[in-house]
């Protein structure tokens, strides 16, 4: 059902393109972004290198960057939620990485790490750890009190009040700061590899934009894209699978 | 079951006995020391939010396998004194000792929803096989059938075993119930006081019954206590055999005089208005 709608849209990108009523210099048709991709992948030009060598280059500098974006904000959201040291160590700045433009930040990044992998791998990182911290921040504060309280009353040791009612009690936001961080996270890396790179998807775009061929530009766009849908499609799965238990109150 | 030595768990108690004296409190502060065979003794337990003295120099003993229930309306400090008991109460002043493993059943039954029925009864227990004596316990109190259920999934008085089988699993010497019956309906509750009851012949724990309810004290316990005005105005024994007749003279007798003594002066009422 929820497919309707998409493939609605697609159906007139590829009438209006192809009875001309809008220009292919503008919008190539979908036959042609195929034809595109297909070229991309099968044959290695000096402009462009390959598609599947651009996605494996982004995807690595998304993985890496997110692992330790992600990681920090993780670790920084449970020292700054379970004490009030912790909140007043971590949270000001934090809260003021939050206000910094953050592409802003690509001039310096660059002048501190060069033009290679690792300025844009820190944007990333500092993109995908600003929503997650502040959703498992706000997540563990949210962890209701009486169930603390009952964690006292059983005993738990500190390590168990985390793993058992902590962390848990905080994942459903946990969920919604990676899907908010995953989404940044592809956005600071379009971003970063359109300014001083020489491969990626966002080089791709920039190439496509010097040598006026948009389709290539789309392609790129549509390989975004696929590969932002699919990291949230793979964090809903895990939503589906660590959430169980409130799927009871669905049913009932 | 518990491996909590209970010796560890004394002197641990003692010492929040000795911390929660009162400083410049007359005398030297220090625990109570309780004779054998007594689960919990306070002496000038005070408690005071803001100006509101809640609990006003309150001595309390309850002893090893003693049913004690404690009614009173609402704002007296029943759950304020239960909550000093089961150490969750950092502010009390006074003297305060429990010698004996303590568990709690809320109000409400405080499951955690994300842990399936068995794991809730097996958090946090230290036991060789913590998951078979949780499904023992579960067993007891008719849950057996439950135990991969979500919490959410329960009704009220399921919840309500549960948890009771989660206090029980950690073989408690002293059985705290903070009004765990009143958000349930009458049947169920009729029926939650029988399981209690043979909960708690069969193991002996004392038990500490926090309630508003004068028929559920009077159904249950050996020794009724009348909280008002933070301090124990009046203290009943009931030595009427269970399962009891609400009829008997003795406990018709009883319940006139605790409804006098919580100020409510209808006869027929049973009942206190919790709020």
């Amino acid at each position: 059902m929820r497919l309707i709608s998409p493939i609605a849209v697609l159906a007139l990108w590829q009438t209006l393109t192809t009875t001309g009523v809008v220009s292919q210099q503008k919008l190539p048709s979908l036959t042609t972004l195929w034809s595109t991709a297909v070229h991309l992948t099968t044959t290695n030009s000096p402009v462009y290198g390959t598609l599947q060598s651009a996605m494996a280059i982004s995807l690595e500098r998304v993985t890496i960057g997110f692992a330790i974006g992600g990681g920090c904000a993780l670790i920084l959201a449970f020292i700054a939620g379970l004490s009030r040291f912790g909140e007043n160590a971590v949270d000001p700045i934090m809260q003021a990485a939050r206000t910094l433009p953050l592409f802003g930040l690509i001039p310096v990044f660059i002048v501190w790490f060069g033009i290679g992998n690792p300025p844009k791998i820190w944007l990333i990182a500092l993109a995908a750890a600003v929503p997650l911290y502040l959703n498992t921040f706000a997540g563990i504060r949210g962890v209701d009190g009486k169930l603390a309280e009952l964690g006292q009353v059983l005993g738990l040791r500190r390590r168990e009040m985390i793993r058992d009612i902590m962390l848990p009690g905080a994942l459903p936001m946990i969920l919604v700061g990676l899907r908010q961080s995953l989404g940044v996270a592809w956005l600071a890396l379009v971003v970063a590899e359109q300014i001083n790179a020489n491969s990626g998807l966002g080089f791709m775009i920039n190439q496509g934009e010097t040598f006026l061929q948009q389709n290539v530009i789309f392609v790129a766009l549509f390989v975004y894209l696929i590969l932002g849908l699919l990291t949230d499609y793979i964090v809903r799965l895990i939503e589906r699978r660590a959430l169980t238990w409130r799927r009871g109150i669905l049913e009932t | 079951m518990a491996t909590r030595n209970p010796g560890d768990l004394a002197a641990e108690r003692a010492a929040r006995g000795r911390s929660t004296a009162a400083p410049g409190s007359p005398g030297p502060p220090g625990t109570l020391t309780a004779p054998a065979g007594t689960v919990a003794l306070t002496g000038g337990l005070s408690r005071s939010f803001g100006d509101r003295i809640v609990l006003d120099d309150l001595d309390l003993e309850i002893r090893s396998g003693e049913f004690v229930a404690m009614i009173g309306r609402s704002g007296t400090g029943k759950s304020t004194l239960l909550r000093a008991l089961a150490g969750l109460d950092r502010d009390v002043t006074g003297d305060l000792t429990v010698n004996a493993a303590v568990a709690v059943v809320f109000q409400e039954p405080r499951l955690v929803p994300w842990k399936r029925v068995l794991a809730n009864v097996s958090l946090g227990l230290r036991a060789s096989d913590p998951r078979g004596v949780a499904r023992a316990a579960l067993d007891e109190v008719g849950l057996a059938a439950r135990a991969d259920a979500w919490p959410l999934t329960l009704s009220g008085g399921e919840a309500q075993r549960a948890a009771l089988a989660r206090a029980l699993v950690r073989d408690p010497g002293l059985l705290l119930l903070d009004e765990p019956f009143s958000a349930l309906d009458a049947l169920t509750r009729i029926s939650m006081h029988g399981l209690v009851l043979s909960l708690w012949e069969r193991h002996r724990p004392a038990v500490l019954l926090v309630t508003h309810d004068v028929d559920e004290a009077l159904a249950l316990a050996d020794r009724v206590l009348v909280l008002a005005d933070g301090k124990i105005a009046h203290s009943a024994t009931i030595t009427v055999d269970r399962p009891r007749d609400r009829d008997h003279p003795d406990l018709v007798a009883l319940r006139i005089r605790l409804l006098t003594e919580l100020g409510v002066a209808t006869r027929d009422a049973d009942t206190l208005d919790a709020d």
